[in-house]
């Protein structure tokens, strides 16, 4: 035990664990149909979504900037690829979530540039895209939603099911956080995200090169947006452009900050993104079973976000202002 | 070191091993030549046509007032900065330093004054990250990375747990990673901005025993420094730099001080002159036993008006903490303070405020200027109640308050509306000290009010602070700059974990003195006292 950041991240795990186990006894005392193995499938089922794009908004955060489109990024992604669905039937599959993966990259990679070559704040240049790409989507849909029986009966079964029982979406998910977990620790880059986030100033004196490696990582939150389009299509079996991925990125953020991502870059781990997605989805099933009603699930979220930020500021001594002043490139 | 020799074979198999040829060698090839090298920012010309020449296995000290451009000569160096005109030559062959990775590839790294690094990170990290030559999406092998970090670390001597993040790390560890990092990528020119502002008598001791090593491999070391006596004890030649130009290169020993600073400023300089005053009057700042767990113990002392006290001891024995209980900031568990001979509470700034006590806090980026507000704001902060009516600021009031400070300190501007963060290191201190002077206080704490800033300006600042003391006020100077301590102080307090060792009056006071009473006693004894 020689490593005292390691070992905070560790304990800061541990607490999210914690937090985990206190709160599902606490419902189950309540409501002891919460602490089921079915409860378990249904957590399991309903976090794919959030940890997709979980694992991008992750990346972003580490490099100390913020992605606040991922929401409209999913809903335009979900659309073109369900558009395509309705069009060309005969398509394969991989076909459309390859396009929503492609078209989700493009424009987290708009993000990226603008934040990087005209040296922006990104929370407002992802805010402005959030609202811009919201209405380029609709303008791409002519505001029609994407019914469910445009919606291909194998992606819909991939929420549902795979030959070894878990569904495809839930196996993809944790495929993309193991991904995430090789690329952030085990490659070049990976460390160079850490090293920007940690010490933006330092970075380029140091060789490493911000601006494409900002781009990267804005353009892979971009395309993991984008599939977590395809797994919205297939959970929910319409796609809708009013609805669709509104909101999202609060539930993506809160998820990664309580898994103890500091707002002020440098510091996240896979593990602890991994184990937020996972509080929070107990959380969202937890909700209906206690009786506590939608209109709470907000508040509900806030509440937790702001918890998780005290706990982020009160860790490290850094400042609240980190995702105030997200820093540009 | 066997490896670290081989090392250095593999590298340089023409540099013989000795030290004596390696030293100061005046027909030895040059490794870096630079020739009329200028630069300009925005159409101000910073730096002029310089030529200087650096040797193989030399220590050369660039000096230089803050803005004379030896920093910008280091930085174009080092490939932060382009030259607008002139070349460099390395070993002979004109060379394009484009970026701070080109200049590492041609085996330049520059060691930045306030060490740049990647505080969650690991120390072996930090070593390696940005290293030329890297695959983006090579795989980092963490056991070798680890085991290749040790290995340099090694190399210095220096105990440091490679497996550490950065952050847990002391500026001067820091800096010997740093230095581990340069001999990493093979550096044949170390340029060290600095580097001993923030470390300890000790600290800068192993620093110069592994410049002096890395010398005698046939490295050349850049050392920018403000501080005479060390690039004394280690420079073998130095260059003065002034508004832009290079004005002389010499070698070391055939220049004076005096000689030095002449070159520095232009002109003669009583710089270190005794400014103390006689007119003591009745005790001002009394403390008795302040103690404050973990940081100070029983500490007592007086301050009286018209008097300078100075404040010595080696940084982190305790001085700023003591100052900081005084003004409330984090007050003491136990003990009394007495102003004028009253006991009082000071539990908050305010309280210290209210009873005329001001505060010059050490890190003047952190806890002393608005940046991006204006001088004038800058200047009237802490009396906005004399220049508002209703609650309301009148500018006209604020101007003539902030001109008068301006004027009254010499505080070189462009505008009172510019913003603070514009001006030189030593005109922002004065502005700080001019908000304060604006309050009148009658007790002044001055923590380190001269680190960072020009020699030239020192010395107005030893006037001001002398004037302030002979229309009495009782100040309170920390200072770890002996030399100063000496210059300014009628009594000399030392501190050394926590405790006060000696309390020195102005005619027994020696550097000599101070630094008894300031090592730790451990390391006392062995000095055989």
């Amino acid at each position: 035990m020689m490593r005292p950041i390691r070992r905070i991240l560790q304990a800061r795990e541990a607490g999210i664990i914690v937090m985990l186990v206190i709160f599902s006894l606490a419902v189950g005392a309540i409501a002891p149909r919460f602490l089921t193995a079915e409860t378990l499938g249904i957590v399991l089922l309903a976090v794919p979504l959030i940890m997709v794009a979980a694992m991008g908004e992750m990346m972003v955060l580490v490099a100390r900037h913020v992605d606040l489109s991922i929401g409209s990024i999913l809903g335009f992604s979900a659309i073109a690829a369900g558009m395509i669905f309705r069009d060309h039937p005969e398509l394969p599959l991989v076909v459309g979530c390859g396009v929503a993966m492609l078209l989700g990259g493009a424009l987290g990679a708009f993000n990226g540039l603008i934040v990087t070559v005209f040296r922006l704040p990104s929370i407002i240049v992802t805010l402005g895209t959030l609202s811009l790409y919201r209405g380029l989507l609709f303008i791409l849909s002519g505001a029609r939603q994407i019914d469910p029986n445009d919606i291909p009966e194998p992606l819909i079964r991939m929420a549902q099911t795979s030959p070894i029982g878990i569904p495809w979406v839930v196996i993809i998910a944790f495929a993309v956080a193991l991904a995430t977990w090789l690329f952030l620790t085990h490659s070049q880059i990976g460390r160079q995200i850490y090293a920007i986030g940690s010490n933006p100033v330092a970075a380029p004196l140091r060789g490493i090169r911000v601006v494409p490696v900002t781009i990267l990582v804005f353009t892979l939150s971009g395309a993991l947006a984008g599939l977590a389009g395809i797994i919205y299509a297939a959970r929910f079996g319409y796609v809708n452009p009013g609805i669709t991925g509104v909101g999202f990125e609060f539930t993506v953020i809160a998820a990664v900050v309580i898994g103890g991502v500091s707002v002020n870059g440098g510091v996240g781990t896979v593990l602890g993104t991994v184990m937020g997605v996972l509080f929070l989805g107990a959380v969202q099933v937890a909700l209906p079973i206690l009786g506590v009603s939608g209109f709470w699930q907000n508040a509900i979220y806030g509440g937790i976000i702001l918890i998780a930020l005290i706990i982020d500021r009160t860790v490290r001594q850094g400042g609240l202002h980190g995702l105030l002043a997200r820093g540009g490139a | 070191m066997l490896t670290f020799t081989q090392q250095m074979a593999r590298n340089w198999g023409n540099v013989r091993g000795g030290n004596a040829d390696m030293t100061g060698m005046a027909g030895a090839p040059p490794l870096i030549s630079a020739r009329g090298i200028s630069k300009s920012f925005g159409g101000v010309e910073v730096l002029r046509n310089v030529d200087l020449d650096l040797t193989p296995g030399e220590v050369h000290a660039l000096l230089g007032e803050n803005g004379a451009g030896k920093s910008t000569f280091a930085k174009i160096l080092a490939g932060v900065h382009r030259p607008t005109r002139g070349t460099i030559s390395l070993s002979g062959k004109l060379v394009d330093i484009l970026s701070p990775i080109g200049a590492q590839r041609f085996g330049i790294t520059l060691i930045h004054q306030e060490p740049i690094s990647f505080p969650d990170l690991s120390v072996a990290e930090n070593l390696v990250i940005g290293r030329a030559g890297g695959k983006p999406l090579g795989r980092v092998r963490w056991a070798e990375l680890a085991q290749d970090a040790r290995r340099l670390m090694s190399l210095l001597d220096v105990p440091i747990d490679v497996t550490l993040p950065m952050r847990g790390l002391s500026i001067a560890d820091q800096q010997m990673v740093e230095i581990a990092r340069a001999l990493a990528s093979d550096s044949r020119l170390i340029i060290m901005d600095e580097p001993t502002a923030a470390l300890t008598p000790k600290e800068v001791e192993t620093l110069f025993g592994i410049v002096r090593r890395l010398r005698d491999e046939g490295r050349t070391i850049v050392f920018i420094s403000h501080r005479l006596e060390e690039v004394r004890a280690i420079c073998d030649r130095v260059t003065v730099f002034r508004d832009g130009e290079k004005i002389d290169t010499a070698a070391t020993e055939t220049l004076s001080d005096a000689d030095i600073i002449r070159r520095m400023i232009g002109r003669p300089l009583n710089d270190y002159l005794h400014r103390g005053t006689s007119h003591v009057g009745a005790v001002a700042l009394a403390v008795r036993n302040l103690s404050l767990p973990g940081r100070f113990e029983d500490i007592s002392f007086e301050v009286r008006k018209g008097e300078i006290v100075g404040l010595g001891g080696l940084v982190g024995a305790g001085r700023t903490d003591v100052a900081r209980a005084i003004f409330g900031v984090a007050p003491a568990a136990s003990g009394d303070i007495l102003v004028d001979g009253n006991r009082v509470v000071i539990s908050q700034p305010t309280d210290a405020i209210a009873l005329g006590i001001a505060f010059v806090p050490e890190d003047r980026a952190v806890a002393g200027i608005f940046r991006s507000l204006s001088v004038e704001s800058n200047i009237t902060a802490a009396v906005l109640g004399k220049i508002a009516r209703g609650g309301v600021v009148r500018r006209t009031a604020e101007r003539a308050l902030a001109r008068q400070s301006v004027e009254r300190l010499r505080i070189r501007l462009a505008s009172l509306r510019q913003p603070i963060g514009e001006l030189s290191g030593g005109n922002q201190q004065k502005a700080i000290l001019a908000r304060w002077l604006l309050a009148d206080p009658q007790i002044l704490i001055l923590d380190e009010p001269t680190r960072g800033i020009d020699i030239g300006v020192k010395a107005e600042f030893y006037d001001m602070i002398g004037d302030l003391a002979a229309d009495g006020r009782a100040i309170l100077l920390i200072s770890s700059e002996l030399p100063e301590l000496l210059a300014l102080s009628d009594r000399v307090l030392v501190m050394s974990e926590g405790r006060l060792t000696a309390d020195i009056p102005r005619a027994a006071a020696s550097q000599e003195a101070i630094m008894h009473a300031a090592v730790p006693r451990a390391s006392r004894a062995g000095l055989g006292a």
